[in-house]
């Protein structure tokens, strides 16, 4: 501290690196390894199109005769594919490759509608109070008493039946990311509520208002930021849910199309061969789906321990 | 008759990449029903003083060295169980806030109830008594009702003497008080102060009071350390470290209070901050912030040592004392 | 100055209430008393009838202990709170009922200077930031240039150095934060600070500089002070009128030499003699019956009869009226009033 003006201000990074969060990051080797996994799949997700032997979507590079190879360590495969094939004969692993970006980007997108629903509906309640803060809350509090399956469940069912399986299918990942989406925004306006009520009570919010900025203001330059930590920890927990979600539609059958797999959809289209034999099917992607969300969650786990104001204080 | 003796008391806090050092080499006796006061600012070091001495440290502090000698027994040998025998019994905490000591989902009764009968074989009833008892001494009106109430349902300056009730309840030696009226309004402090007096003259009770306000420190206690960045830099009988404070920091901290400038008038203040434990300076730990600093005050660091009546850690001491004896007389 | 102008005061609190619901909403306010349901809501008195000029260029000391509603005072001055009935006028314009564009420039001209300096800055807001965003927002305006040059005055003018402005609050220690927030206080030029308990977080030493600081903004800038603390020894140096509260009323109001010198009302007697003396060695002070009741159900006569020595039946019953004394001060005490202390 006293030799304060003659040291330059570190940069950003190296202020992350040289933080307590950076330190707690640096020591701990869950956190690492679970990063560094989530990196390679979001990469290899990123540029599946370039790392994929075939494209699952073109017809063209399909063959039924293909069907059911299993592994490449298996007797009986194709070198070929990687992790065999599936029932219509298309490359597992590129199919595998295109299914996790479908997943991924559909679990970050409905977490992102959900973030902006639920930061704008917390903000609001938290910040203004009274009547508003009442309505809200109860609206949420109804939101959140009907499952988020079932809602998906209805509201899918209902969308299928109405504009028939065709344009379904064309439109479904945009009708997940709405559902998905929508159905879980409370969990981010209640925990962002919290954080409001216990920044508002903070003097420098008085400090900004008694020097007249207006409210918009305040909550989005003053308080939103001081509230970020529980969205950072929730969001994690948050993205995780939402690929589980979305495989289990898939999974019954309300998500997406087998010509458009997403992990969970691929998974539910092996399950019916499970018991003749071609386990990869279901296997494969069911270990491709629980890595990816148990190194969400570690990742969630270390970064709520280290964001627990009760931890430190600071 | 010395009741504790604190010999080259070293704490320092594990960090990620080094230990600092937050208590240097201190050193102080306390005789029997003595009264000693510890001032310093925050960051000073005073409240890790009143911890180790209870050996309440968590992580990341730790004793590194020294001793700590109750009658001649050193504490930091102690086992734990043995620890919790002493605590409490012969020694006791006031702390700041009245709630770190109290459980608020426990009446007043059951905590005192609880505490004797940790310590002492007694029937519940025998307990009760004894409670009462205390809680008369400290003042507290219709004691009886008191003990079915909980924490929450007295006010600040009731908690704080229920905590004094608490402290005294097994007769300690030795009652350690951290800034106890500090979250209190000056009215209550005064009664607190007074009661706090009373006890220890009346029961022989030796105490150390460990405040930033030297008010409070002038008026209770018979001796006085000053620290400074983990360091006591002087020691000696109150009034006479009031009156003719010795040490720069000391003269600085006493001639900072408005009461010594006339009113409108600029303070004297202290230039700059107490350095940050992992920025300790080198030599003399107020050099950096002393308008008397030479060379060898950057580079080596005071002994404290005795000069007249108290015990100085400054290099200038002899200079300084000359200096101002001579602007007084001319 | 004042002299030229007029006599008309600065700010003017006329009659001013703030009372607190205890009960909020329908459910919270259904009791169950006696065996009958009953419908009762509770208020806190957090401020009674206060009535209080405060003087262009003066330095207005209020003190209380906890409770007694100093610090609503300073909320309800700085637009944080809404009185629950009486007046604020600020420079002859009554600002307690306008909407917040109306009143924006007379706003500007009222900064307020919070206790915690740990909690008085946005913490993820570099000092720069923070220093530059009320210039920005009320000198819409400024080229970026003009922003930074005034950003740099201020700095230098509080003594935080420039070289910082792209640090965050947390590296700085409690005075050097309060030092940045009084700098942030003074970018929109105001005339006229709302302190409370500036100085009570920070330590002895660090004390003075942030009060030197004070006075000295207070010489080179003009500026007029409402100073809420608890400390009497800094208000006997800071302050050039007094205002005693206590439960929300005011029991004694003073010039500053007046007060320390010949206190009157039995609670400023009590204040002034239970704070600990340097050098005295055998200090006697008043001891108080018992504390400060609850605001919740305030006593009809004297607010302090409760504690107060001298009480007698007609404290009980009527509400002492402040009442002008001979040597300027006004003193709201029967006792005072009926001559009945000795002194």
């Amino acid at each position: 501290m006293s030799n304060l003006s003659e040291s330059h201000p570190p940069s950003f990074w190296t202020r992350i690196w040289e933080s307590n969060i950076g330190y707690s990051f640096r020591s701990n080797p869950v956190a690492v390894a679970s990063l560094m996994i989530f990196i390679v799949i979001v990469l290899m997700a990123v540029f599946a199109p370039l790392i994929a032997p075939f494209d699952p979507y073109d017809p063209a590079q399909i063959d039924i005769m293909n069907s059911e190879y299993p592994p490449v360590w298996i007797d009986g495969s194709d070198p070929k594919f990687l992790f065999g094939t599936d029932d219509q004969g298309r490359d597992l692993w590129s199919t595998i490759l295109y299914g996790t970006r479908l997943s991924l980007l559909i679990g970050l997108c409905a977490v992102a509608l959900q973030a902006f629903l639920g930061i704008t509906i917390g903000l609001l309640a938290g910040y203004i109070g009274g009547r508003l803060d009442s309505l809200l809350m109860r609206l949420a509090d109804i939101q959140l008493s009907f499952s988020t399956l079932m809602v998906a469940i209805i509201f899918l069912a209902v969308t299928q039946a109405m504009f028939g399986s065709e344009t379904f299918n064309q439109y479904a990942i945009y009708f997940l990311i709405v559902v998905i989406g929508v159905a879980e925004w409370p969990q981010y306006a209640r925990t962002v509520r919290a954080t409001v009520l216990a920044e508002k009570k903070k003097e420098y919010v008085d400090g900004a208002r008694v020097l007249g900025f207006g409210p918009m203001r305040i909550m989005v330059r003053h308080i939103l930021p001081n509230s970020l930590s529980p969205i950072f920890v929730i969001s994690t927990v948050q993205v995780a849910n939402a690929i589980i979600s979305e495989a289990s539609l898939s999974f019954l059958g309300l998500g997406m199309p087998p010509s458009q797999p997403s992990l969970g959809s691929l998974i539910s289209s092996g399950f019916d061969y499970i018991f003749s034999g071609s386990w990869w099917i279901t296997a494969i992607p069911g270990v491709v789906l629980v890595i990816l969300v148990l190194v969400i969650n570690l990742l969630g786990d270390w970064m709520r321990d280290v964001l627990n104001p009760r931890l430190h204080k600071g | 008759m010395t009741l504790l003796s604190v010999r080259d008391l070293t704490v320092k806090f594990a960090m990620r990449d080094q230990n600092l050092t937050a208590l240097n080499k201190i050193s102080f006796d306390l005789a029997k029903g003595e009264r000693l006061g510890i001032v310093g600012e925050s960051g000073a070091g005073k409240s890790i003083t009143g911890f180790s001495l209870m050996k309440l440290l968590s992580h990341p502090g730790f004793i590194d060295s020294g001793q700590i000698l109750l009658e001649g027994e050193d504490l930091i040998e102690l086992s734990d169980a043995r620890m919790r025998a002493i605590r409490g019994n012969r020694m006791a905490m006031i702390f700041q806030d009245p709630m770190v000591t109290l459980n608020p989902v426990l009446t007043i009764g059951q905590q005192m109830v609880e505490t004797l009968r940790a310590h002492r074989k007694l029937s519940e009833s025998d307990a009760k008594q004894i409670s009462i008892v205390k809680l008369r001494e400290v003042y507290i009106p219709s004691p009886e009702e008191r003990l079915d109430q909980y924490p929450h349902e007295l006010s600040g300056g009731m908690r704080q003497r229920i905590v004094i009730a608490i402290a005294l309840l097994l007769d300690p030696q030795l009652i350690i008080a951290d800034e106890p009226t500090t979250a209190l309004d000056v009215t209550i402090q005064a009664d607190i102060m007074d009661l706090l007096l009373e006890l220890c003259q009346s029961n022989k009770v030796g105490l150390i009071l460990i405040t930033h306000d030297l008010g409070v420190v002038s008026q209770m206690t018979e001796r006085l350390l000053v620290m400074y960045a983990g360091k006591i830099i002087e020691a000696g009988r109150t009034r006479e470290i009031i009156n003719d404070p010795q040490h720069p920091y000391t003269q600085g901290l006493i001639n900072a209070l408005p009461q010594q400038t006339e009113p409108g008038r600029p303070l004297k203040q202290i230039p700059g901050n107490m350095p940050s434990l992992s920025a300790i300076p080198t030599g003399c730990p107020f050099n950096p912030r002393c308008e008397y600093a030479l060379d060898h005050c950057r580079t080596t660091p005071p002994e404290i040592v005795r000069y007249g009546n108290v015990e100085v850690a400054c290099h200038e001491v002899s200079r300084l004392n000359a200096e101002r004896s001579e602007e007084q007389g001319a | 100055m004042t002299e030229l102008k007029n006599t008309q005061p600065l700010l003017e609190l006329r009659s001013l209430e703030k009372h607190f619901d205890l009960d909020r909403g329908f459910l919270e306010t259904i009791k169950f008393r006696g065996g009958k349901i009953v419908r009762e809501s509770r208020q806190v008195h957090a401020v009674n009838d206060i009535t209080l000029n405060v003087d262009r260029g003066e330095a207005l000391c209020v003190v209380g202990e906890s409770g007694c509603g100093k610090s609503t005072v300073a909320r309800l001055i700085a637009g944080l709170l809404t009185p629950s009935s009486g007046e604020i006028h600020y420079d002859g314009v009554r600002i307690d009922n306008g909407s917040r564009s109306d009143i924006m420039s007379l706003r500007k001209k009222m900064q307020m200077i919070f206790q915690n300096p740990y909690a008085s800055l946005n913490p993820r807001m570099t000092i720069q930031q923070a220093l530059e965003e009320p210039v920005r927002y009320h000198n819409k305006s400024f080229s970026k240039g003009e922003v930074q040059d005034k950003v740099a005055d201020v700095m230098r003018s509080v003594g935080v150095d420039p070289s910082w402005a792209k640090r965050y609050p947390h590296e700085f220690s409690g005075g050097q934060r309060q030092r940045i927030a009084i700098a942030r206080a003074l970018t929109v030029d105001p005339e006229f600070i709302i302190a409370d308990e500036p100085i009570s977080a920070l330590d002895v030493s660090i004390q003075a500089q942030v009060l030197n600081l004070m006075l000295e903004a207070k010489n080179q800038r003009g500026l007029t002070y409402l100073f809420i603390t608890h400390d009497l020894s800094v208000v006997q140096h800071f302050g050039t009128r007094v205002a005693v509260l206590y439960l929300g009323s005011v029991c004694e109001l003073a010039e500053t030499a007046t007060l320390f010198e010949n206190p009157k009302h039995p609670y400023t007697r009590a204040l002034l003699s239970a704070v600990p003396q340097l050098k005295d060695d055998h200090p006697n002070h008043i001891r108080l019956k018992g504390e400060i009741p609850t605001p919740i159900n305030l006593p009809q006569g004297c607010p302090f009869e409760s504690r107060c020595a001298f009480a007698n039946d007609r404290c009980k019953v009527e509400q002492p009226k402040p009442l002008l004394q001979t040597d300027g001060s006004i003193v709201a005490c029967h006792a005072v009033e009926e001559d009945r202390l000795e002194s």
